[in-house]
């Protein structure tokens, strides 16, 4: 990965790749990413409907390792890391003292004493500091991998069969949230079954002096399936769809996670991790907010921050919103008063002075595919 | 880069097409470009009154909100009621079936100062 000094924007390895397919490039959490190469909505429906191909090098890694790891990460992060056998991949949050989230993130378990987390590029650095300041105490080192690691996102439902083609391990018997080591175009790596779009999928970690080569190989494999690059902005909306929360819009350094839906994640019954108490206090006080998925009844796009209104009166603002390419129609997620968080409620969306009548559902807004 | 020879432009990207003291008004094929798929198109009302440089309506793609500009003084007389349905029209044929409002002017010397293509064309190199 390298600085460009020009513009104190970061790149990965793929920036060549990127300018080469036509890739619109924007700063994102100081890197130089591609936002879109054919448009939005042509690389969004191509995910869900063949397979597309993402470059994700800008995300964290961190490595852990020691007789203390299982420990230590119990402690750390708010699921339950007991429950993780060898291969297997946990959804979690790692919390402040106050219940507010540090980040959102997945944690890889090669054995009883090893581990590494997948961090968001926005809080890499951050989550580094935070992970090597609480390992002081225990018998573990901690390594921030992001610099040696790029990775690739080949999502779609014909994902495996252009992964397969390439790969050395068999990818029918891995399931969902598991991962195995084997080489993809004969560069060994990490294939992990996840992905941030609800189609099934994989995420590859690799060396980044080999990167460029495996995603050139995986587009010539994917080309008889359609393959295409796919930029942020579809990455956007394809989460969006389905409801994932993005650090920085639906969870942040608040104590929100309980209101954000986040609470499978929370194990309070496993023993002490940092937040736990604010956060059960706050579950046995019962929840004020809820964060809720609404949908845009008339034509109009809602926005992060835009306000949410019932009958006029305030009630609460949108956390993400978009045009969902698969619905056409507006879609978004937003914390509101309880009272109104059922399902069906008719509330209004205020754009640009207009109220434009919305409805709350249960995401996913569409149905998601990934392998079980 | 589409920039028919035609028009008239705006440095908003904005075009228009005179005819008489009719003006039909869209954005450009720059424009549409920069915004990506359009997915949402607000037009003002028929009958309005709308000012030069302030803005008469909205074009959203995915990502982004953008204001269009009003290029000539006078009267809203027709609006693409096809873009409700089918904003990438605006994306697809932004200087056919694209086009935006028709305008009848009320004051012709605010045409004045709208862009010929080539000096549209100018300044559409210096934004790249």
């Amino acid at each position: 990965m390298s600085q460009d000094s020009s513009e104190n924007l970061k790149t990965t390895p793929l920036f060549d790749i990127h300018k080469e397919l036509g890739g619109k490039l924007v700063p994102f959490a100081g890197w130089n990413m591609p936002i879109q190469f054919a448009g939005v909505v042509a690389e969004h429906t191509c995910v869900r409907e063949k397979v597309g191909l993402f470059d994700v090098s800008h995300m964290g890694e961190i490595e852990i390792e020691g007789k203390d790891a299982k420990r230590f990460l119990q402690y750390l992060l708010s699921n339950d890391i007991e429950k993780m056998s060898d291969g297997t991949i946990l959804y979690s949050l790692m919390c402040y003292k106050n219940g507010g989230v540090v980040d959102d993130l997945l944690v890889h378990r090669f054995s009883e004493d090893h581990y590494f987390l997948c961090v968001n590029a926005s809080n890499s650095d951050k989550d580094y500091e935070w992970v090597a300041r609480h390992s002081a105490s225990y018998d573990v080192k901690t390594k921030n991998t992001s610099a040696d690691t790029a990775q690739l996102a080949l999502q779609g439902p014909e994902s495996e069969k252009v992964l397969q083609s390439l790969c050395d391990v068999s990818l029918n018997d891995l399931s969902y949230y598991n991962f195995k080591k084997g080489k993809v175009d004969d560069i060994e790596g990490i294939i992990s079954r996840t992905g941030y779009t609800g189609e099934d999928g994989f995420e590859l970690y690799l060396p980044p002096e080999k990167v460029a080569d495996v995603c050139r190989s995986l587009m010539r494999q994917g080309e008889p399936f359609g393959i295409q690059p796919i930029g942020l902005g579809a990455r956007d909306t394809l989460r969006l769809e389905m409801g994932y929360a993005l650090y920085g819009n639906e969870i942040d350094d608040q104590p929100t996670p309980l209101e954000a839906g986040l609470g499978w994640v929370i194990k309070f019954n496993k023993g002490e991790f940092i937040g736990r108490e604010p956060l059960l206090q706050q579950k046995e006080q019962g929840l004020r907010r809820k964060l809720v998925g609404i949908k845009l009844l008339t034509r109009g796009v809602p926005r992060s921050h835009y306000r949410m209104l019932k009958e006029g009166e305030p009630v609460g603002e949108i956390t993400s919103g978009t045009f969902s390419p698969s619905l056409n129609t507006g879609v978004g997620l937003c914390y509101v008063s309880k009272e109104y968080s059922g399902v069906g409620t008719r509330l209004e969306v205020e754009i640009r002075n207009q109220s434009v009548p919305a409805e709350v559902v249960r995401p996913p807004f569409v149905p998601g595919h990934v392998k079980k | 880069m589409e920039i028919p020879n035609d028009l008239l432009y705006t440095i908003e990207h904005e075009w228009v097409r005179l005819k008489d003291n009719r003006a039909t008004i869209g954005i450009s094929d720059f424009a549409q470009s920069q915004l990506g798929d359009v997915v949402f198109v607000e037009l003002p009302a028929e009958g309005m009154e709308l000012t030069k440089e302030n803005t008469f309506g909205v074009v959203e793609s995915v990502k982004t909100v953008s204001d269009v500009y009003v290029p000539v003084t006078g009267k809203v007389v027709a609006i693409n009621k096809d873009l409700e349905s089918q904003p990438d029209l605006v994306n697809s044929d932004p200087y056919g079936k694209g086009w935006m409002i028709e305008i009848e002017v009320s004051d012709s010397s605010s045409g004045e100062g709208l862009l010929k293509a080539e000096q549209y064309a100018e300044q559409c190199k210096n934004q790249e």
